[in-house]
């Protein structure tokens, strides 16, 4: 082979930045990118937000129709992850460790929320459980209203979480040696036993990052919602809904204020999946 | 239940999948059954609700509610729409997996995490930020109204949101293929003598083809979709900025429920091709990984892409590069 130069060489051996050309274009590239279509937005944001005086961004936030549509939002967020977190680890089970027929099926579905649009799942959701279908009236005469309550709003949330969970569960259950269950079994315990004690601790770390992933979805989750929700002010108004309604009162101030509200709450939300995917990923390790 | 497993156990060597831990065929069937149910009931119901609502008064008003020419604008529209931002992300996906798995540098984990930031961005929130630039109370509104141009409540307005509400799903999809392949061909070419952009087309576009194909599957399915920041930049301007979900929801709250399914079942049919494309793309990926793991001795583990594929729509965010 013939004599590379000396400096090329010199970077083949350090790899530090990778030998392959290309590194000030397309860092060039995707920091124009990222700078024009987040980072500048997000900064008229802030910008507009501490412009508007301290006192009038506090009352907006602190209303009490605000304040009731933050606590809404996050219950029904939080419940919806919770039923995510708990058949999303029976979907991955299943997936992973049986064969049965439909199981393919089963297994691209599970990813529908994630390509449907969420005016359509809104729709045919609230087609679902209205009162006048067949399952809403079933429901109904066992007194369960869904439609137009907060009960609705975490069917939806549901909905648009549930990939999330199995998601994330799947390719960790995948991984799992079953050395130790079998130890474990060997050793007299049962299987329900098994799956307490040595399974699910080792899948925790997944587990945590898909209900957190699923919750911070629902809790900036408008379309599904929407149509299902009734949007009666102060009993089944979300956070984003009222952000809408603000803005189509003219009320910028007023929108931007709980929406850096929301923002917030989203970016401590994904620095805390950051830190539970770090320490998953230690956990594998 | 002890004397049994003891008995299972005594048959050594074990097959590769042990019998010793494995649930007994009732809790197998309720599981299976549980799991069935949830997502029949979460999923599948709703789903045929869609197509059922839209065919509900059989296929005449159903084909008229789709050739209404609001509805046809609103089509027109929504294909514009993802005609320009599915393209933009693409490229801009590629460059990104590119520099993020190629090489390293400082801030790194801070640029996946901006790039991974519209995800974490509620759509409505998405919207107004963009009405907060570009709006008439906005930062740079008199400016616009000045030039006489026209962003928010216009076509343009739709496009940005649309864009920047997909922007990491093409990303993502390609980042995890390109980690989990390695850049060894790519360098082994550099060596010999080939140019950057003949890397490029020639190796790592056809390697990653799969990974490019189904972001750019979900990424058009997204924008096509998206309704929460498209809602608060469009201004609801019927055969004008209506995009198709926002008819749906002006059709449903008109009470035209042939009309409003009918529009969403095109939607919805437009997600299942999806999911299509995703399944054989991930069919597609343990084959070639079969093929390759059979064709050399020397199996790399890092071949396989199954778990990256099938995982990466949602699951971790991509790791340090392997590089």
């Amino acid at each position: 082979m013939s004599q590379l130069p000396l400096e090329r060489r010199r970077r083949l051996r350090l790899r530090r930045r990778g030998v392959l050309p290309g590194f000030g274009l397309t860092l060039g590239y995707t920091l124009f990118y990222v700078g024009l279509l987040v980072l500048l937005p997000l900064f008229a944001l802030v910008f507009k937000s501490s412009t508007q005086g301290l006192s009038a961004f506090v009352n907006a936030v602190t209303d009490e129709r605000a304040l009731l549509a933050y606590w809404l939002s996050f219950r029904t967020a939080l419940a919806g992850a919770a039923i995510n977190a708990v058949f999303g680890v029976v979907v991955a089970w299943v997936l992973v460790r049986y064969t049965f027929p439909g199981k393919s099926l089963l297994d691209a579905l599970v990813d529908l929320p994630f390509a449907l649009p969420t005016a359509v799942a809104g729709i045919a959701l609230t087609a679902v459980y209205s009162e006048n279908a067949w399952v809403g009236s079933k429901l109904m005469s066992m007194d369960v209203k869904v439609a137009f309550t907060q009960l609705g709003i975490v069917v939806a949330l549901t909905f648009i979480g549930i990939p999330f969970v199995v998601r994330t569960v799947q390719p960790v259950l995948e991984e799992l040696e079953t050395d130790v269950e079998e130890a474990a079994a060997l050793l007299g315990a049962g299987r329900v036993q098994t799956f307490w004690r040595v399974i699910l601790p080792s899948l925790m770390p997944a587990i945590l990052t898909g209900f957190a992933l699923a919750f911070a979805r629902a809790l900036g989750e408008y379309g599904s919602v929407v149509f299902i929700s009734g949007n009666m002010p102060m009993k089944t108004e979300i956070a984003p809904l009222l952000i809408v309604t603000k803005l189509e009162q003219y009320d910028y101030a007023g929108a931007t204020a709980i929406a850096t509200v929301m923002l917030t709450a989203s970016f401590l939300l994904l620095f805390g999946i950051n830190l539970l995917q770090r320490w998953a990923r230690r956990a594998e390790a | 239940m002890s004397g049994v497993v003891g008995q299972r156990a005594r048959r050594f060597p074990v097959k590769r999948r042990s019998q010793v831990a494995v649930e007994g065929p009732w809790l197998r069937a309720l599981l299976i059954g549980v799991a069935a149910a949830f997502l029949g009931v979460a999923l599948l119901l709703p789903l045929s609700v869609v197509f059922a609502s839209a065919f509900s008064k059989g296929i005449g008003p159903f084909w008229a509610a789709l050739t209404e020419p609001e509805t046809w604008s609103a089509i027109q529209l929504t294909l514009l729409t993802a005609g320009i931002s599915v393209p933009l992300n693409a490229v801009f996906g590629i460059a990104a997996a590119w520099l993020v798995s190629r090489y390293d540098f400082w801030g790194k984990s801070a640029l996946i995490t901006l790039i991974d930031l519209p995800f974490s961005v509620s759509p409505v929130i998405a919207g107004l930020i963009f009405v907060l630039l570009f709006g008439a109370q906005g930062l740079w509104g008199p400016w616009l109204s000045e030039h006489d141009i026209k962003i928010i409540f216009a076509v343009p307005g739709i496009v940005i949101a649309t864009t920047f509400v997909t922007f990491p799903l093409v990303a993502r999809e390609v980042l995890a293929v390109m980690q989990a392949q390695g850049s060894d061909e790519e360098e082994a070419a550099l060596t010999l003598g080939a140019s950057g952009w003949q890397i490029v087309t020639r190796i790592t576009l056809p390697k990653v083809r799969w990974g490019l194909i189904y972001g750019v599957i979900l990424s058009n399915a997204r924008a096509m979709g998206e309704f929460g920041a498209v809602s608060v930049v469009s201004g609801h301007i019927r055969g004008q900025t209506n995009t198709m979900p926002l008819h749906v929801e002006i059709l449903y709250n008109e009470y035209n429920f042939v009309g409003a399914f009918a529009v969403a079942a095109l939607l919805a049919s437009l997600s299942l091709v999806t999911l299509l494309v995703k399944k054989s793309v991930e069919l597609n990926a343990e084959l070639n990984a079969r093929r390759m793991a059979k064709a050399s001795s020397v199996a790399r583990s890092s071949l396989v892409p199954s778990s990256s594929l099938a995982g990466a729509a949602l699951s971790a965010r991509p790791n340090e590069s392997r590089a």
